[in-house]
């Protein structure tokens, strides 16, 4: 029985093949909608989320299967004082694969050793959202015809920026990737991000405070938002928030074929004005997460 | 200054100067009966300065924790006034509920009953990190 904590628990091989699985049933819906018929998937959210949970779910029904599962922790047992470990030994009893986001780092560590039942890391905390970066691996390789050979901006919030972390870690296993690390200050990429997943490697990159100085050069521009659930002092986040914004007039220096991608939600770090931009492809990108996530239950369902 | 030598117990040696108090405080060995040296700044050929700590008794040791306080330890088992078992201490690849996780957003700091894994993840500088959220361990 196969989890998913983290995307390097999936080999380069594997995210190949869930890519090319989520584009045949992009191009092929109707052969998918059986596929787990009588399955059903918990999604077992601590923590609000829209995007991400919502996409489980529709990625569940489109393959004909159920959903049970809660939207936040008071509406759990988890208000009543139950752990982690207790949540998930229930819970595998019900469902056939679990989704499961919490705001504590490493509870989906707890609760695979717990289940019975493949648990999708649906994001913990500030650490992994692994399923985020097979949405944007599955956008990249869509928009851009490739994974290799890119120059990947990451901007905003590196610091506690999950998807960033993931998505470094997930393309410095692909040739001839560049990352260009845009953040102010307080907010650069933790160390131990940079010397595991692209110094090790041998991978070249730069780091500047600068987005204007950095655009240019830029395939993909991969913004993040300062989350104000990860500071524990509301001057910074407020200091810090308005740091990066994406505008038509940042825009006019980029590269024609620049690719923009947003994990999503976003404050006011990308302007509205951008998003009738071809460029813009954040909510292309938010609708492919549902068919890498059906590809991704197929694979842990072992569903052929 | 001069210490007996011990008959029947155990010699921690080669400890990093300033370490001993460490390790004698994790094992626990204000807890024993028996007579306890702990020699510190010592000279040493090897090392320059170095601690040992000798225990007048054979206790079981958690060596997972000397290895990682410190590294290059060597402990030596006493039988009968003679060395029967020599053992050099590197650091180990797993430590389990010998570290804290002070990461507050950590699984760890609210679920009951967990044990506290660190991972060895640079054995070059020593660098430790929990299984559940990758934070570095702080010595």
């Amino acid at each position: 029985m196969r989890n998913l904590i983290d995307i390097l628990d999936l080999s380069v091989d594997e995210i190949n093949a869930l890519i090319a699985v989520a584009n045949d049933i992009i191009a092929h819906p109707e052969m998918y909608r059986e596929k787990c018929r009588y399955k059903k998937l918990a999604t077992l959210f601590f923590e609000p989320s829209t995007r991400t949970r919502l996409s489980f779910e529709a990625a569940m029904m489109e393959l004909g299967g159920n959903v049970l599962g809660f939207s936040e922790a008071s509406s759990s047992s988890s208000s009543k004082g139950e752990s982690v470990a207790d949540t998930i030994a229930v819970v595998s009893g019900y469902a056939d694969i679990i989704a499961m986001r919490h705001p504590k780092e490493g509870a989906p560590i707890v609760a695979a050793a717990k289940s019975s039942v493949p648990i999708i890391n649906a994001g913990d905390g500030g650490h992994h959202h692994p399923t985020q970066t097979l949405t944007d691996l599955l956008t990249i390789s869509r928009v851009k015809g490739r994974l290799n050979d890119l120059t990947i901006g990451v901007c905003g919030d590196l610091k506690f920026g999950r998807t960033v972390h993931s998505l470094i870690a997930a393309m410095s296993r692909y040739e001839g990737i560049r990352f260009v690390l845009i953040s102010p200050e307080e907010l650069k990429l933790p160390r131990y991000v940079k010397e595991t997943h692209i110094k090790a490697k041998g991978i070249s990159y730069q780091q500047t405070e600068s987005l204007d100085e950095a655009i240019g050069m830029l395939d993909i521009l991969y913004m993040t938002r300062v989350q104000r659930e990860r500071f524990f002092n509301e001057e910074d986040y407020i200091r810090l928030k308005d740091s990066y914004i994406l505008t038509p007039e940042k825009l006019v220096q980029a590269k024609e074929d620049l690719c923009i991608l947003h994990p999503l939600p976003r404050v006011n770090e990308i302007s509205t004005a951008v998003d009738s931009d071809s460029r813009a492809c954040y909510f292309e990108q938010a609708r492919y997460g549902k068919f890498i996530r059906m590809a991704l239950i197929l694979k842990l369902l072992e569903v052929e | 200054m001069h210490v007996d030598e011990i008959k029947n117990g155990i010699v921690i040696d080669h400890i990093v100067p300033g370490k001993a108090k460490q390790i004698y405080e994790m094992l626990g060995l204000g807890r024993l009966n028996s007579p306890v040296a702990v020699l510190m700044n010592v000279p040493s050929s090897k090392m320059g300065r170095k601690d040992i700590i000798k225990i007048d008794e054979n206790i079981e040791i958690d060596l997972d924790v000397l290895g990682y306080i410190s590294p290059h330890i060597t402990v030596d088992i006493v039988k009968d006034g003679k060395v029967e078992d020599k053992k050099h201490i590197e650091l180990p690849e797993e430590l389990t509920d010998i570290l804290v996780c002070k990461n507050p957003r950590c699984i760890t700091s609210t679920e009951q009953e967990i044990h506290h894994v660190f991972r060895l993840t640079d054995r070059k500088t020593g660098v430790y990190r929990c299984l559940y959220c990758d934070t570095a361990a702080t010595k």
